[in-house]
């Protein structure tokens, strides 16, 4: 789709030298942490252009995808707690299966029934018995699990599988949750459907936070296996410290950057691939398909193509690459903590990275992705600096300064609004435009 | 067996709140719901406006009680609520002319004013947050309770109290007031008549010679003065926060759907709905279970639907099932 033009290679050249440019002004290790982060926010960039640039579908829950695949990555990697599984285990399966047969039931009754007021009836009848089941099965097992060692423990636990393969369960759970949402509110309004990711994002959260059994809740699940070695590990090996030694580098930050490479080298081959088969995907039938059908709703009806099916097709697997960059960035922090999934940081930041860097085009959102990652860390030092120099003249004592400078933090909702609606009116193709 | 106890444990703790908080979402879902017939988008910024509006009344609150101003045992934001609705209009009126305009005469679908309402929903959130803090700031004052607990039980002699703040009493007041004014202004003034004409068939309402900025002009003034007071009573009610601001778009939306988008009536029940709904489900029964049954009968659990943390989940479990069998609303919204 992208021409390779001199412009375009200038501003991938532009956004490189940001980031070596951050190497050499602070250091090595902190450009490392913003690259990894940065090639973590691309994927979910890419994810949502597929959403929005392919198929014009707003999506404002990433957040609840991207929180859907941390929780992957907990139920993949960690060890299981065998007290906790003799605890309640069983039980709570089968109380989840209880809850979902009762709603599969209703489904099936109001298929199969003649519609009236009976139907009603006995729909609803099933739903509150299945929930009264439900709970019944469900409470004293989550008890009873939650009590086994609550201050270390206190849920299932995973299945202790290499903390990689959460990737494509996360990718899963994600796509299992868009399917929800997109079969209620895909074939509505535009609008409807922003309101309805909007509403699975909280809820998603809200569960996360108060499942202890499935996640530990706001406990955090910390100490998550790695898919690298360890500093330690790597400062107690004897070929690193010759080698750090050669180079006459210092053995702890050497360590400390060449795990944050790893997962550099990792999250790149996870972004290569999916470029590479979303660049196959767009130049394939399907892709003109799908650019026909976001073009032209009523024509591409009218040629046959079933809209409303292509639009939850593409919606899952948007969700779906959110989701896998979620488990991704879980292993990279190490730790699920749901209190930290902010909409703002989450959801809105990566459609700016969207916006920006070209919607339609799956290099323009990972332009984005590596540019709006970059300025969101900068901007809070620069403003603080803008801050203190404003405030210079001031005195020292004075209550404005202070609040001033306190507020500083807040500069960076500022700057991205704004970033978002300049964007938006002057420049709406973004940078790397489609064509 | 006692029934009036009953009664009066779930008006203390599910009626008299339900009844607030749905006076508060049914001023938020308005609001929502005439930028929607007017404007033809959803409003993503309107929880920021409220916070916004609620954190200017605060402001001018703390002057005039600096001032030794008060209201006697009235709060005194509601001498300052005027000026919060000033300012607001201002902020409104000054973002439709920076940013809204251009779409509008571009003609821009409508999921680009969705987006740009996101951007414009940064830039309030981040003013907020850079004037006040993301702190919870109070600033109720007056008399606390127009009944309190105590008085109840020794005025009726019964078991149970009922208590009743002044900040419900005060919202309930004052929302009826709002929309009574509301549906006087849209049904009986020229200007409220063009814009449900403009609302209705906007090709229709410009070629008998309305005047369309006109007649965003008054919407914003409108809006601003509806989220503004939504935002000032949440905050009387319950504290101000900015983020819960935020948190609040999803039943404000859940109510505006629920009613049918566009319609001014189905915002007000949708509210309505979605508060008792939310409150209904994460109540838990049991005190009001033990006064109706024989003591040997009374339940050991607590009779909780869901617990507190998920009455979003309630509003969003609504919004499904209105999306799923009834696209446009319990009354007719627009279309779907």
């Amino acid at each position: 789709m992208t021409q390779i033009n001199t412009k375009n290679i200038l501003l991938f050249g532009l956004v490189a030298l940001l980031f070596i440019g951050t190497g050499f002004m602070q250091s090595w290790n902190t450009t490392l942490t913003i690259l990894n982060m940065g090639l973590i926010s691309a994927i979910m960039a890419l994810g949502v252009n597929m959403q929005w640039g392919y198929a014009g579908l707003f999506n404002v829950g990433i957040l609840g995808f991207t929180a859907l695949g941390g929780l992957a990555a907990v139920l993949v990697s960690m060890p299981p707690v065998p007290e906790a599984w003799s605890a309640g285990g069983p039980r709570i399966l089968l109380a989840l299966a209880a809850g979902a047969a009762s709603i599969v039931a209703a489904v099936m009754i109001y298929k199969k029934m003649p519609a009236g007021l009976l139907r009603v009836v006995v729909m609803l009848a099933v739903l509150i018995g299945g929930f009264m089941i439900y709970r019944a099965i469900f409470d004293p097992a989550r008890d009873a699990i939650e009590a086994v060692d609550p201050a270390l423990t206190g849920y299932l636990g995973g299945l202790g599988l290499p903390v990689i393969l959460a990737w494509p369960v996360g990718g899963l759970f994600a796509a299992g949750a868009a399917w929800i949402v997109g079969k209620t509110a895909l074939g509505l309004r535009s609008d409807y459907l922003a309101i309805a990711t909007l509403g699975i994002a909280e809820i998603i959260l809200a569960v996360l936070k108060n499942e202890d059994w499935l996640a530990r809740g706001v406990k955090n699940v910390t100490g998550l296996p790695r898919p690298v070695p360890y500093e330690v590990e790597l400062q107690a090996a004897d070929w690193f410290l010759s080698l750090t030694d050669r180079f006459g580098a210092d053995p702890v930050t050497a360590s400390s950057v060449v795990v944050k490479l790893c997962y550099a080298g990792l999250f790149a081959a996870v972004l290569l691939l999916l470029i590479w088969m979303s660049e196959m995907a767009l130049k394939s039938p399907w892709g003109r398909m799908m650019r026909a059908i976001r073009d032209n709703e009523v024509s591409s009806e009218a040629m046959g193509k079933d809209v409303t099916k292509r639009h939850l097709q593409i919606f899952i697997i948007g969700s779906a690459v959110c989701g896998v960059a979620g488990a991704m960035m879980t292993t990279l922090d190490g730790q699920l903590v749901p209190g930290t999934y902010n909409p703002l940081r989450f959801t809105f930041l990566i459609w700016l990275m969207v916006i920006v860097g070209g919607s339609g085009n799956n290099w323009g959102a990972v332009l984005g992705g590596f540019l709006i990652w970059w300025l969101w860390i900068m901007v809070e030092p620069i403003g603080l600096w803008m801050m203190q120099t404003v405030t210079m003249g001031m005195a020292e004592d004075s209550g404005l300064r202070q609040h001033l400078i306190d507020s500083a933090a807040h500069m960076r909702l500022l700057t991205m609004g704004l970033f978002l609606l300049l964007m938006l009116r002057f420049n709406p193709r973004g940078l790397i435009p489609e064509r | 067996m006692d029934f009036l106890n009953a009664i009066v444990v779930l008006a203390n703790f599910v009626i008299v709140p339900a009844t607030a908080y749905g006076a508060q979402l049914a001023l938020g879902a308005l609001g929502v719901t005439l930028i929607y017939g007017i404007l033809r988008f959803s409003n993503f910024a309107h929880g920021d406006t409220m916070a916004f509006g609620a954190m200017v009344t605060i402001l001018v609150t703390w002057a005039l009680q600096g001032a030794g101003v008060s209201l006697g045992p009235l709060p005194t934001a509601l001498l300052a609520l005027p000026i919060g609705i000033a300012a607001t209009s201002l902020l409104l009126i000054g973002t439709d002319k920076v940013v809204y305009k251009f779409y509008r005469q571009q003609k821009a679908k409508p999921v680009i004013y969705v987006i740009a309402s996101l951007g414009v929903m940064f830039i309030m959130n981040g003013l907020v947050r850079f004037i006040i803090g993301v702190d919870d700031q109070r600033f109720a004052d007056g008399e606390r309770f127009i009944i309190s607990a105590r008085n109840f039980r020794t005025l009726t002699g019964l078991d149970e109290g009922l208590a009743i703040r002044t900040s419900q009493g005060i919202t309930v007041v004052v929302a009826l007031i709002c929309v009574i004014l509301l549906f006087w202004f849209l049904n009986k003034t020229r200007t409220g008549k063009s814009m449900r004409a403009f609302s209705d068939n906007e090709d229709l309402a410009l070629l008998s010679g309305i005047n369309p900025e006109k007649v965003v002009l008054v919407t914003w003034i409108i809006v601003a003065a509806l989220a503004t007071t939504a935002g000032v009573l949440y905050g009387l009610d319950k504290s101000f926060k900015p983020f819960t601001y935020f948190q609040l778009l999803l039943p404000i939306f859940a109510s505006a759907i629920v009613g049918g988008l566009g319609n001014p009536l189905g915002a007000i029940a949708g509210g309505f709905v979605i508060a008792f709904s939310e409150i209904t489900v994460t109540y838990a029964f049991r005190r009001v279970v033990n006064h109706l049954v024989p003591e040997s009968w009374e339940p050991e659990g607590l009779l909780q639907l869901l617990s507190t943390d998920y009455k979003f989940a309630v509003s969003f479990a609504i919004l499904l099932i209105v999306l799923l069998f009834k696209p446009t609303g319990l009354f007719k919204g627009k279309s779907i």
